[in-house]
């Protein structure tokens, strides 16, 4: 994929760094997968487990920039190497983010555990949490292809992802309306969702900089923000059920 | 001929088999000497040294018959070291990916695309399986330290699936290295099907059961001598115990489907007939809610690869919903089309209702199990809450995509794009 340097050492630097942002991909994808299991399923000690493994995902994060900092200091790259070092900084800065994210779900499982809610609403945010993942995978496995030619995809799902999160906004504004002790446990579930669907932002985010690694141009921008959350006032626009 | 066969017995029956088959001509040279012999008057002397030259030659042949026996062997143990890897890759029904040492793929086989997509000559492993547990898998076999090495690992999406994978050194010195992945699923799923079946089915079926449960209460106690009451209730209660069977019936297939392996490659589907199929199999439903089944079929082939019971059960649950809920609509609409677009090959499958639509804020979440946009209508559907959830799952299995478009008032249309090749 990438060219081949007169100094094989370079090579072997630029191949650790995407082998890095790698492993922090894989962190991150594991960290959200198990964050949103322990929430749906009612299980603190993943919660706590996910919430310990966030260090990996902060030292991969030091290290990449470390390592990037002195190839740039050894190597002066130019152009595409110059592209691939400063978009692995950014990639593994989002995927740090990813991985906040996720924490911040597991450290909500216990507020959100003694008030069970409806089971279709922990479906709703599954679901929510799959479209993210999907998103997340498949950007990464455009990073490892670097077909980006393909990249359209991140768009539509981006689009549907902003479209569930509003549905579930509505759906748990009704609950709290029905139910004054629902507010705490909807509003951590809120929250929840609302860190899934900036997960998929950040996957779009990581999108974006591979593209611009490949291509050397910035991807095609036409991204009016379709999050309707901010359209839906209190009571009357409420389904009522 | 006699005295050389004895000559020979000593070294085997294989030899003596190699005689045997020069012995014309051995006899050709022994009559030529003779003939030399009588006619040209030669000296005994010069007879006897022809003849054991002769016996020499004889020889000669059996050494070239041991020389091209080792050659065959040769040949043979050659054959199975030039026997191809992409052959022998192709012949494994498993999930198979050759790398190097820098963890760059070699060749991946038929069963490794179909499984994973996008993985091709060139790509990094460690870039496309970047779970942790399949990091120090590689690592480790990379390194050396270990020779061959197992691990378990689960892909979430887009369909969830277990393999135990072993990675191991290709002979010695290639520097080739050889993954194999073997199905987990299976067994996996029985249980968690289990689980998941109990966790749906109970809640689920709780509902039928507890108003099965309230009637017969009823019909035993206040309403034993009232026929008419008798009747009505014997008829709700035949109405839950069919709507238990069916979400039974549904649930089964959405666990049988999530039971099965990734999609064999190589079997296409005709879409413009499982399509009509699905149309006459509706037809007594379609008139029974008096609605016209409109068809609009692209001219051509309509070839996509698939599996056609699957693919038959996704469109009869789109136009039987359509049939139900777009009832007031009078007409639903099946088209088949090419995609336009470029960039995605396909065609689409579109089954549009003219009836009250969908609000939008439903729209990104019915194809969840049991979502239900209104509870009431659903019942009297006889909706499982699950045809949709089914539609979903064999889409994702088929890389395919479900669009929905809606407007209150309207009508809504399912569009299901299937990917060419």
């Amino acid at each position: 994929m990438q060219s081949v340097h007169i100094m094989s050492a370079f090579d072997e630097e630029l191949k650790y760094l995407s082998k890095r942002i790698a492993a922090m991909g894989g962190h991150a994808e594991r960290m959200v997968e198990q964050a949103v299991a322990a929430l749906v399923n009612a299980d603190p000690g993943l919660a706590q487990k996910v919430i310990r493994d966030d260090v990996v995902l902060d030292e991969g994060q030091r290290e990449i920039d470390d390592k990037a900092i002195i190839i740039i200091a050894k190597r002066q790259p130019m152009a595409t190497d110059l592209r691939e070092i400063v978009g692995a900084i950014r990639i593994s800065a989002d995927l740090e983010r990813v991985g906040d994210l996720g924490k911040n779900v597991a450290k909500r499982v216990v507020a959100v555990i003694d008030g069970r809610q409806p089971t279709s609403l922990f479906r709703g945010l599954e679901a929510l949490a799959n479209l993210a993942l999907t998103q997340l995978k498949e950007v990464l496995d455009v990073y490892a292809s670097r077909s980006v030619d393909k990249i359209g995809f991140v768009r539509d799902r981006d689009d549907q992802i902003d479209a569930m999160y509003t549905s579930l906004f509505r759906e748990l504004l009704t609950y709290m309306m029905e139910d004054p002790r629902n507010i705490t446990p909807c509003t951590h579930l809120l929250f929840c969702a609302k860190n899934i669907e900036r997960i998929g932002d950040h996957a779009t985010n990581i999108a974006e900089t591979i593209y611009y690694i490949v291509t050397g141009d910035q991807m095609p921008a036409e991204r009016p923000k379709s999050d309707k959350t901010d359209k839906i006032g209190l009571p009357a626009a409420l389904p009522v059920k | 001929m006699t005295d050389l066969g004895a000559e020979q017995k000593g070294t085997g029956q294989a030899m003596a088999a190699r005689l045997w088959s020069s012995r014309w001509l051995l006899a050709a040279g022994v009559l030529a000497v003779l003939i030399a012999y009588g006619f040209a008057a030669i000296s005994a002397y010069v007879l006897i040294p022809a003849l054991l030259l002769l016996l020499a030659a004889a020889i000669l042949p059996v050494a070239g018959a041991r020389h091209s026996g080792e050659s065959a062997s040769a040949i043979e143990a050659m054959g199975l070291q030039r026997l191809s890897g992409e052959y022998l890759a192709a012949a494994v029904a498993d999930p198979l990916i050759i790398f190097d040492q820098a963890a760059t793929i070699v060749h991946a086989n038929a069963a490794a695309f179909a499984a994973f997509g996008g993985i091709a000559p060139g790509i990094s492993l460690p870039l496309k399986f970047r779970a942790p547990e399949m990091q120090t898998l590689l690592d480790s076999v990379l390194s050396g330290s270990v020779a061959s090495d197992v691990v378990d690992y689960t892909e979430k999406l887009p369909v969830e699936r277990a393999y135990r994978v072993s990675a191991s050194s290709v002979g010695h010195g290639t520097d080739l290295y050889v993954l194999v992945f073997k199905d987990q699923s299976e067994t996996r799923r029985i249980d968690r099907m289990r689980a998941d079946f109990i966790a749906n089915a109970s809640h689920e079926l709780r509902t039928p059961l507890a108003s099965i449960a309230g009637f017969i209460e009823t019909l035993r106690g206040p309403a034993r001598n009232d026929p008419a009451a008798r009747e009505q209730f014997l008829q709700i209660m035949q109405n839950q115990t069919g709507r238990m069977a069916r979400l039974i019936d549904d649930l089964l297939s959405l666990s049988r489907l999530e039971m099965k392996p990734y999609l064999k490659p190589g079997t296409e589907v005709d879409l413009r007939q499982t399509v009509d199929s699905v149309i006459d199999s509706l037809g007594p439903l379609a008139r029974e809610n008096n609605v016209a089944i409109e068809r609009d079929f692209a001219n051509g082939p309509l070839d996509v690869p698939g599996d056609r019971d699957e693919l038959f059960q996704v469109f009869e649950n789109l136009l039987e919903n359509a049939c139900k809920y777009g009832q007031s609509g009078g007409r639903v609409v099946v088209s088949i089309a090419r995609g336009d677009d470029v960039s995605e090959p396909g065609i689409d499958v579109t089954i549009r209702d003219f009836g009250p639509g969908i609000p939008e804020e439903h729209i990104p979440r019915i194809t969840e199990r049991f979502y239900r946009i209104d509870v009431e209508t659903s019942r009297t559907q006889k909706g499982t809450g699950l045809g949709l959830s089914i539609v979903k799952h064999i889409l994702t299995r088929h890389n395919a995509r479900l669009t929905i478009r809606s407007e209150v008032g309207k009508g809504a249309a399912f569009s299901v794009h299937l990917p060419a090749h």
